[in-house]
C-alpha cells in the first residue's frame, strides 16, 4: 500500500494533480507526552512529480508543512500519460506511486 | 509500488538545500535558495490563504505566478522558527503550487517567485487562533 494517493484530472493539455501523502511530518521540536523525550524529526524533504518519467515539478518540503501533506500542481500532459510522484524523507525513507491520467 | 527500485534515478534526484531550510533569517533563506534576496512586491504573484485560520497546524496556501519565466516558487512564513516552508522548481509545469502549512501564530504568508534571476513576492496576513507548533 503506497503512502501516496493521487487524483488526476485532465483538461486539454494540462493535468491537475492533487495528492495526499501519509507522512507524520514530525518536526523534532515536539515532546512525547508519555516520556518527556523529544520525538525525532521525520519529514519529507524532497518531492518530485514526473510525467512519463520526465520531472515536471521538483520540490522541497519542510517541517512547516502540515502532517499528511496535501499538494496540488498543474503539469503539462494529457489523458493516458503516466504520472509519478516520489518523495524522500530526512531519514532516507522513500516512496513512489504511479498512476495513469 | 513493488517496482519502485526500477524508477529512473532522476526521479529521486531532487536535492535538499539544508542551509536554506535551517536558517532563521528570511533573506538568508532566499539567498541560500536562489542566490538573491529582497523580492519586489508584484501583483503578478498571487497568494491565496484564509483570513483567519482556526488551526495553525493546517493552513491551506496557494501561490501562483504570472511573471514570465517563473521557474521557482517558494513559500515562507517570517515568524516561523525557520521561515522557509517549501519550494518548488517547475520544469514545464505551471508556476502554481498549493499545499497546507503550519503556522505558530498570526503572521504574513509570503509567496516568492523566481524569474530571470529576480525575485517577486506577494504576502497575505493569516490570523491564527490556535498555533500549529505546540502539542
Amino acid at each position: 500500500m503506497s503512502t501516496i494517493k493521487m487524483r488526476i484530472s485532465a483538461a486539454g493539455d494540462v493535468l491537475d494533480i492533487k495528492s495526499l501523502i501519509e507522512q507524520v511530518m514530525e518536526s523534532g521540536r515536539m515532546k512525547d507526552k508519555a516520556t518527556g523525550k523529544l520525538i525525532p524529526a521525520n519529514y519529507i524533504q524532497t518531492l518530485t512529480v514526473s510525467v512519463n518519467d520526465k520531472p515536471a515539478v521538483e520540490g522541497n518540503l519542510s517541517v512547516a508543512v502540515s502532517k499528511n501533506p496535501y499538494i496540488n500542481f498543474k503539469v503539462p500532459g494529457k489523458k493516458g500519460d503516466k504520472v509519478t510522484i516520489a518523495y524522500t524523507t530526512n531519514l532516507g525513507k522513500s516512496d513512489t506511486a504511479t498512476q495513469t491520467a | 509500488m513493488q517496482l519502485a527500485w526500477l524508477t529512473p534515478r532522476a526521479v529521486l534526484a531532487a536535492a535538499w538545500p539544508e542551509k536554506a531550510y535551517s536558517t532563521k533569517g528570511f533573506d538568508e533563506a532566499l539567498n541560500d535558495l536562489f542566490g538573491a534576496s529582497n523580492p519586489t512586491e508584484s501583483k503578478d504573484v498571487t497568494i491565496k490563504a484564509p483570513d483567519i485560520a482556526e488551526n495553525g497546524a493546517v493552513v491551506p496556501v496557494t501561490i501562483e505566478s504570472a511573471v514570465a519565466g517563473t521557474d521557482n516558487i517558494a513559500i515562507l512564513v517570517k515568524g516561523n522558527p525557520t521561515p522557509l516552508v517549501a519550494n518548488f522548481k517547475f520544469d514545464g509545469a505551471q508556476p502554481f503550487a498549493s499545499t497546507r502549512i503550519r503556522m505558530g501564530k498570526t503572521d504574513n504568508v509570503i509567496g516568492v517567485a523566481h524569474a530571470g534571476g529576480k525575485l517577486y513576492m506577494a504576502e497575505k496576513q493569516v490570523k491564527v487562533t490556535i498555533g500549529g507548533c505546540g502539542g
